[in-house]
């Protein structure tokens, strides 16, 4: 039964591994992701790390995805995309020989090495039955690899931080005045309606420039 | 090594030895037993809010079909059944069909995991059906409360790919709200089980109710604050009144099921009351004990704590009906301030709270110290953010209207 499911789960990871690459709809895309990472949370229960399977449900599938899909949405890219255009020259070549290359380094890691690929043993017994694997991984994260976390945690509110001072709009004195408050109709050159596209005999009301973006003063 | 040996999904005594037919057997009968209780009382839920709603409005509600107009889902149901099925030609065939699937799977799901009985104050939580002792719940996965949040963050993509693949503006500008406050409240609601979590000492959704026994519920034992803030969250989760800005019919026409019609029209409709359902029974089993309540007679005892939990379930049930009766709709920016700048902090404030008081007691520290200075520090914290926060609204308010104030003073304008 490990064999059936493992064999089922990984027809689905890869299925949706090479949906991600053809899909011509980027939310079609998205969506073959969700499918990868679903396939990958059933492999985690089949090796008893249902903590890894539930938490890469909750922040894969449902965060990390759904905000692909927003920006997708919000952007207005839900489209099938051009891709006779390259948007960078010797894009696509690169990209395939990075690709063999990490490929190849992989297989050359999983079939060479004799301690396994990260150059540790692999465990050949459980470490705990499955009701304990929670309290495992929470022990290992908070004692031994207490700093990688917390520098993590910092990492990650030193980019919510970045992304909000990036997002802000300015306000107030640092905004960038319109010259057409400094300058009276008669100082510059060309009629009024050239410069602003509105009528010469209109009014311009100086202590509210907006008025003249709107054009309706 | 048996496959059953290495796939730890559950605890439960019927599982834990090897399967054969019998067990097999009874598995499938709880599956069909739980399906069918709530397609059931979606039914009766349906009809109960119809009426209830009618009774507060003073008006009579369902009343044709059947006794007290109690069959009048069924026949909404049949004639859902049989209209036209259109797909609007602009939509995306595919994920469109999807959708409705995605929202009515997991408010399915969710319910395996709910204990709806068993004896837990004397018999662990064991009932004994044909001679196999098993828990009265469909699945106690060790990670069970991780899965309904799980589940709820699938849920998210029906709404969101149903209002995508309509091809349609309203559509998917309600997805678009809708999943935005789920995901939002999704945070506070998984803050609020997590102290849960501290003070039950489990993820299991079985283990939960046995730490509750004793009658020290869950909703003493966090101090209250855990569950207001998952009623809060869980009704803005389910989108019901008066969270449900993603059907807004003034501004949104239907939301996000504008375009649905027929069968699946009423897969979204199921998968909502359902989705009722279940959080409601979430919340009895995570602070009001579950299926937990005294054993009043000896004969048929097994039945008492499904009657208990019905009861409490039931008294969740009226109360979102009232709510809906009652509340008038927000808008949306109380909706995100409400998520974001009251129940996010609140509930984390509070599960560090918690989690002081429980590493003061296991280091012998004083308590009451540990949580005055605990206090102290939240107070701290609280009014940081709510001078940040009422700085920011007065600079907006003086940058809408400059000629309203001048000098708002800070914290004035909150």
């Amino acid at each position: 039964m490990d064999a059936t499911v493992f064999l089922i789960s990984a027809a689905i990871v890869l299925v949706g591994a090479l949906g991600v690459l053809v899909a011509r709809n980027p939310v079609h895309a998205a969506l073959f992701l969700v499918q990868t990472l679903f396939g990958v949370a059933v492999l985690f229960v089949l090796q008893d790390a249902t903590f890894l399977a539930a938490v890469q449900v909750i922040v894969y599938a449902g965060a990390v995805v759904i905000l692909f899909l927003f920006v997708i949405m919000l952007l207005g890219v839900d489209r099938a995309e051009d891709l006779g255009v390259e948007p960078i020259v010797g894009q696509r070549p690169l990209a395939a020989v990075i690709g063999a290359s990490l490929l190849g380094l992989l297989l050359t890691l999983l079939l060479v090495a004799t301690d396994g690929p990260t150059g540790a043993l692999g465990q050949t017994a459980p470490l705990g039955d499955g009701a304990d694997n929670t309290r495992r991984l929470g022990e290992a994260l908070f004692t031994d690899y207490v700093f990688a976390v917390e520098l993590t945690a910092l990492l990650l509110t030193v980019a919510v931080v970045g992304a909000v001072v990036l997002a802000r709009t300015v306000k107030g004195a640092l905004q960038p005045l319109p010259v057409v408050v400094v300058a009276t109709a008669e100082e510059l050159p060309g009629t009024t309606e050239e410069r602003f596209g509105v009528d010469s005999d209109t009014e311009i009301d100086t202590a509210f420039p907006e008025s003249i973006e709107g054009g309706d003063a | 090594m048996t496959a059953v040996d290495t796939l730890v999904l559950a605890v439960d005594p019927l599982l834990s030895g090897d399967l054969d037919p019998g067990i097999v057997g009874i598995v499938l009968l709880k599956v069909m037993v739980a399906f069918t209780l709530l397609l059931v009382s979606v039914m009766l839920m349906i009809w109960f809010e119809r009426k209830l709603v009618a009774d507060m409005h003073n008006r009579i509600g369902p009343a044709v079909a059947g006794p007290f107009g109690i069959l009048q889902t069924l026949a909404d149901g049949i004639k859902l059944f049989f209209k036209e099925d259109l797909i609007p030609d602009r939509s995306d065939r595919v994920v469109f069909k999807l959708a409705p699937y995605l929202s009515l799977v997991p408010a399915f799901l969710v319910f395996a995991i709910v204990p709806i009985g068993g004896d837990f104050s004397s018999g662990d939580g064991v009932v004994t059906w044909f001679g196999e002792r098993t828990y009265l719940q469909v699945a106690d996965p060790p990670v069970g409360v991780l899965f309904f949040l799980a589940l709820s963050s699938i849920a998210v993509y029906g709404v969101m790919l149903a209002g995508w693949s309509s091809g349609s503006k309203y559509p998917l500008l309600g997805s678009v709200r809708a999943s935005a406050q789920m995901i939002s409240y999704e945070a506070a609601l998984g803050l609020a089980i997590a102290t849960v979590f501290l003070t039950s000492g489990s993820l299991s959704t079985h283990d939960i109710v046995a730490s509750q026994v004793t009658g020290n519920w869950n909703v003493l034992t966090t101090g209250v604050v855990p569950f207001l803030v998952f009623l809060v969250a869980g009704t803005a989760e389910l989108n019901r009144p008066p969270f449900d800005l993603v059907e807004a019919e003034q501004e949104l026409v239907g939301g996000f099921h504008t375009e649905y019609s027929s069968l699946r029209f009423a897969l979204f409709f199921l998968a909502e009351f359902m989705n009722v359902i279940t959080m409601s029974a979430i919340a009895v089993t995570l602070f009001l004990g579950g299926p937990a309540g005294p054993i009043l007679t000896d004969t048929l005892g097994w039945v008492w704590p499904v009657v208990w939990f019905g009861l409490k379930v039931f008294a969740f049930l009226f109360c979102f009906v009232w709510l809906r009766a009652t509340l008038p709709r927000l808008r949306y920016d109380q909706l995100m301030d409400l998520g974001w700048k009251v129940l996010i902090p609140v509930a984390l404030g509070w599960f560090l709270l918690i989690g002081a008081m429980g590493v003061a007691d296991d280091r012998g520290w004083p308590v009451v110290l540990v949580v005055l200075v605990g206090m102290a520090v939240m107070a701290g914290g609280a009014a940081l953010l709510i001078g940040a926060v009422s700085k920011a609204r007065a600079e907006r308010l003086a940058d809408a209207f400059p000629e309203y104030d001048d000098s708002p003073t800070p914290g004035g304008l909150l």
